[in-house]
């Protein structure tokens, strides 16, 4: 042994030292720290989320109005991006070289760390190319998903369309949708989201370092599986509503068809329309600018947002309300001279047989009888005064669906304009106005404003003498074809059915020798009433509201077409609805072709082509 | 003496954990690059098979030197320290040039590491000199022999340049110290570290503060005495040396890649995708796997190639995830153990030769597993040495093996004749 023994002790300490501190820190990071362990997880595992179908909408008949198509979205990690051919990058997807480093530099201020898509939409045929080279862009990764198809061309304004959430859309769900999610925007597609959207499925996978798929994260213990959305049948006849987006095409204006029994609407058209498929893809935003910027304004939906004064058709109500209050029985007749007088007060009228009985004064749309009956109602001493009789006629008006929503399943539907008596008292003062102030409320014009769905409305609750079913697009939804219970309650009008024997026997001749005689079809008898309303600018509207057959009615219809050159309802309007019940009740047209080439051949629209560019 | 006895003299406990390591490596480099296209562990294409041709012919070399006559080694010791320089010269020459070291020589398929050999050549080298008679480490020429048996070897692969390889000859200071050499020597060479260290992590002007009182208060203590007033006081300016001598050193001296590594370690600069990047991974991987581990080839890290060079430098990744702090203590446990043995083995040894060549691979080994392990848990900055017996590669594997085996033939025959 040598004198320098002593110091293995020293170099055994150091050892042990040494083993001291390395266990020491090994303690450190694989017991007490958790933050290696999740940054472990975030190296390798990527949550993808599986975006179910959204579903599917077809027509009554199970035609399809909506269906999904392919989509492959390009996703980027910026943050795991390396250096790689650019120019051949930007080559296959079809951007140029600006694009790529603008649309980078979007993704890494979004994120650096979190996937944000980097080029939307790419076609199948695009993706195929792509593919191939897919794995020499670390970073870069392919996401599934679909686009919405509209194979009938049809139907835009009520099918709606989806766009990308934005943020307020966000916050509103409650963080459900991320950055670069879809959502309907507008029509069934918004009012139907939760049903169509279905539900996200969640795949947990493993990446190594070239983020390389490595197969799933614990068997799947921690996956969802996707729920494809509910299919939507809607009520709409797609034959019908084709047909009728034909017939009005140069026109501006709106067609209702309520199925009466059940509320069911089986068209709904508006005036110019355009092809759904113009608001999918990558073309989008152009084919919106240009849609937006178009004078006759086709994303505008009529048939619940237009408010029109609804003109003669008004009669209806007002006969009925009077019949109600006894002002009027079927026999009450009014000898018309051509004009109403009262006071210093004239309300002009067309030259008709005369006196005229309540039938009658539909079937020729008698100024004079209704505003007499209608000032009588008014000034009626059941009422303590001219304001109690106006209260009582606005309220039976409500009852129709007049000045309030009829909660049709689509966003955005306007109540209409039904004037209060508060409106009256500031204009002309509490108790200096009556009934021959308001006169023009009773051959509906004046304050009104109502729009073809509440138009097509009445014409159902005149088809079902008294009552009718809220209006709506989708009639069952999904494997168990629920009906939402808001459309299968029956909406009292408040008149006794009786009164309404006389005005479907006046709408009856309307069509069959009145106003409309010309639109009478060969072995149905379609009820209806003309309308005609004088707007300040350009020509009048013409309106006709119809039901058809008489008995057991199958189709309650309305139809605006506005500033119709040379006539009223009965001259554009109701050989309108004629040739479209005729088609839906027979499946065929026994009119002749000039009579139908008169209507599509009609244009009472600007060419403003050369305006959109 | 037959062969037999010669095997029942080898010291069994050594044997076992050399095993016991070897095997530990072989399996560890299985799941570090374990995919399911190669799951045959003898796939002879993957670094896990070609490893078992390592351990094969590694166990070969160990019998080869257990059948070799005792006296051989210390013998031809300079004879194999010559060759191994002769080496390092040439491969200056007509070495391969892989990740910027000139330090391979290619035969075919296979590569070979001169640099590896040089580490038990001057192990027994530096054995032969100083056990020379009538060498005592007081005097100045030893102290210039033996550092110069360190230094030529050194230097020549540090123009490789290989820094890593050559710092593992600083080990060779604890046989020094053995051997008699000052503990003053260990005293400063760690006290530059950590004022170095410092120096990068506190602003100068506090830290020479921080050494003007730590001084006044030593002074204050020791004033009776003169000669601790002056060591006191050199060591404080030998001290504010350093501490301006890191800045020339960072900026002149280290290479771009080594400065980030340092810089990396104490928390400056860090760039996880760039220079930081290895030592993050290897951390996340080995902190990742709790107290249990993952479990056999479920390290998601290692074996989806989040940690780099794991089945070489970062080998010790793939045990810390797949087998956690138990994992891990083990691993240490059987490498700690190792060492301890080896010191008791030299202090048992008659010959000074044996003692010294004993306390060589103890050195080399202890400071292989403290740089490689420290290295891999972010405590030291990276230097890209193998860890022994587990990392993948047969240059390190044979050297490593033969190292040990010598001392374990020098230690059957310890009780060899008393000449």
């Amino acid at each position: 042994m040598n004198i320098f023994f002593e110091r293995k002790f020293v170099i055994q300490a150091i050892v042990a030292f040494v083993a001291f501190v390395l266990l020491a820190k090994l303690f450190y990071i694989q017991i007490i720290d958790e933050s290696y362990y999740l940054s472990a997880n975030n190296n390798v595992l990527r949550k993808l989320i599986i975006y179910p179908a959204r579903g599917v909408i077809s027509d009554r008949n199970g035609v399809i109005l909506v269906q999904n198509e392919p989509v492959y979205d390009l996703m980027v990690i910026p943050r795991q991006v390396k250096d790689f051919d650019t120019l051949e990058f930007c080559r296959l997807i079809g951007i140029t070289k600006i694009d790529f480093i603008t649309k980078f530099e979007k993704a890494r201020k979004y994120s650096k760390y979190k996937a944000s898509v980097f080029e939307k939409q790419l076609s199948s045929r695009t993706y195929a190319g792509f593919q191939e080279k897919l794995f020499e862009y670390q970073g870069f990764y392919v996401q599934n998903r679909s686009v919405r198809k509209y194979p009938n061309q049809s139907a835009p304004h009520i099918l709606g369309y989806i766009g990308e959430v934005n943020d307020r859309m966000i916050a509103k769900s409650g963080n459900y949708y991320q950055q670069g999610d879809y959502i309907g925007i507008s029509g069934i597609e918004q009012s139907y989201e939760t049903e169509l959207r279905g539900q996200r499925g969640i795949k947990n996978i493993m990446v190594d370092v070239f983020n390389r798929e490595k197969g799933r994260f614990e068997d799947g213990r921690f996956d969802t599986t996707a729920v494809s959305g509910e299919r939507l049948m809607s009520s709409l006849d797609a034959e019908l509503q084709a047909y009728g987006e034909r017939l009005m095409q140069n026109k501006k204006g709106s067609i209702v068809a309520i199925e009466p029994s059940t509320g069911e609407i089986l068209a709904f058209i508006s005036s110019p329309t355009y092809d759904p498929n113009l608001l999918v893809g990558r073309a989008r935003s152009k084919n919106y600018r240009k849609l937006l910027l178009d004078e006759n304004i086709p994303l505008f939906i009529r048939p619940t947002m237009a408010q029109y004064p609804p003109g003669s058709i008004f009669k209806i109500i007002n006969v009925l309300l009077e019949q109600k209050y006894h002002i009027i029985t079927r026999e009450s007749t009014y000898g018309c001279g051509g004009a109403y007088f009262l006071g210093g007060l004239r309300v002009g009228c067309r030259s008709h047989p005369s006196p005229v009985n309540l039938p009658m004064s539909l079937q020729w749309s008698c100024n004079s009888y209704n505003c007499n009956y209608f000032n009588a109602l008014i000034q009626s001493n059941q009422f303590k005064n001219s304001e109690e009789g106006f209260n009582a006629w606005r309220s039976g008006v409500n009852n129709f669906g007049v000045g309030k929503k009829l909660q049709i399943d689509l966003p955005n539907e306007l109540k209409g304009l039904l004037p209060t008596a508060e409106q009256y008292n500031k204009i002309y003062g509490k108790g200096s106005w009556k009934g021959s102030t308001i006169i023009s409320l009773s051959i509906g014009q004046g304050e009104l404003g109502i729009t073809p769905l509440q138009m097509a409305n009445l014409a159902a609750i005149v088809a079902n003498r008294g009552f009718y079913y809220n209006p709506h697009l989708i009639k069952a939804i999904g494997q168990k074809k629920i009906v939402k219970p808001e459309y299968t309650k029956k909406n009292y009008v408040g008149i006794d059915a009786a009164y309404f024997d006389p005005v479907i026997e006046g709408m009856e001749a309307v069509v069959q020798g009145g106003t409309a005689g010309r639109s009478k079809i060969k072995n149905i008898i379609m009820c209806g009433k003309t309308g005609t309303v004088q707007v300040t600018n350009g020509e009048d509207h013409s309106v006709f509201i119809a039901f058809a057959p008489k008995d057991n009615p199958k189709i309650a219809i309305a139809v605006v077409i506005e500033n119709a050159q040379g006539g009223g309802g009965s001259t554009w309007a109701a050989p309108l609805t004629s040739l479209l019940v005729e088609k839906y009740l027979t499946d065929s047209i026994t009119k002749p072709k000039a009579f139908e080439d008169r209507i599509l051949n009609a244009r009472f629209i600007n060419d403003t082509v050369s305006k959109i560019k | 003496m037959n062969k037999k006895s010669i095997l029942f003299n080898v010291d069994l406990l050594t044997l076992g954990i050399y095993i016991a390591l070897i095997l530990i490596g072989w399996f560890s480099i299985y799941a570090a690059v374990y995919d399911t296209d190669h799951s045959s562990i003898f796939d002879l294409d993957r670094n896990y098979g070609k490893q078992l041709i390592w351990i094969f012919t590694a166990l070969f070399l160990a019998m080869l030197i257990l059948i070799l006559d005792y006296k051989f080694f210390s013998t031809f010791s300079y004879v194999f320290y010559g060759i191994t320089l002769l080496l390092l010269v040439g491969v200056l020459f007509v070495g391969k040039l892989v990740g910027g070291n000139q330090a391979w020589f290619e035969i075919g398929s296979f590569r070979l590491q001169p640099s590896e050999f040089a580490k038990f050549a001057t192990c027994m080298a530096l054995a032969k000199y100083l056990s020379g008679t009538n060498i005592k480490m007081q005097q100045l020429s030893t102290k210039i022999a033996s550092t110069s048996l360190l230094v030529i070897p050194f230097v020549l692969i540090m123009l490789q340049p290989d820094a890593g390889s050559a710092s593992t000859f600083l080990a060779f200071v604890l046989v020094l110290y053995r051997e008699g050499l000052s503990g003053v020597v260990l005293v400063i060479g760690f006290g530059v570290i950590i004022i170095f260290l410092l120096a990068l992590m506190v602003k100068k002007l506090t830290l020479l503060i921080a050494f003007a009182i730590i001084a006044g208060l030593f002074i204050y203590f020791y004033k009776r005495s003169r000669q601790a007033v002056l060591i006191i006081l050199s060591s404080l300016a030998f001290s504010v040396l350093v501490v301006f001598g890191v800045d020339y050193t960072i900026k002149n001296v280290l290479k771009p890649h080594q400065r980030d590594r340092i810089n990396n370690l104490v928390g400056i600069d860090v760039d996880l995708k760039g220079a930081g990047y290895n030592v993050n991974q290897s951390m996340i991987a080995i902190g990742s796997g709790g107290f249990l581990g993952k479990g056999f080839l479920q390290g998601t890290q290692t074996k989806y190639d989040f940690v780099p060079e794991q089945s070489t430098d970062f080998i010790f990744c793939t045990i810390g995830e797949e087998y956690g702090f138990v994992g891990s203590l083990v691993v240490i446990g059987l490498f700690v153990t190792l060492l301890f043995r080896i010191i008791f083995i030299a202090e048992r040894q008659r010959f000074t030769y044996s003692r010294i060549y004993a306390y060589g691979v103890f050195s080399i080994l202890f400071f292989h597993i403290t740089i490689n392990l420290g290295m891999t848990i972010g405590l030291i900055p990276v230097i890209g040495i193998p860890l022994p017996f587990i990392s993948y590669g047969g240059s390190s594997l044979w050297s490593f093996t033969i190292l040990l085996f010598i001392l374990l033939k020098l230690d059957a025959n310890r009780m060899g004749l008393l000449r």
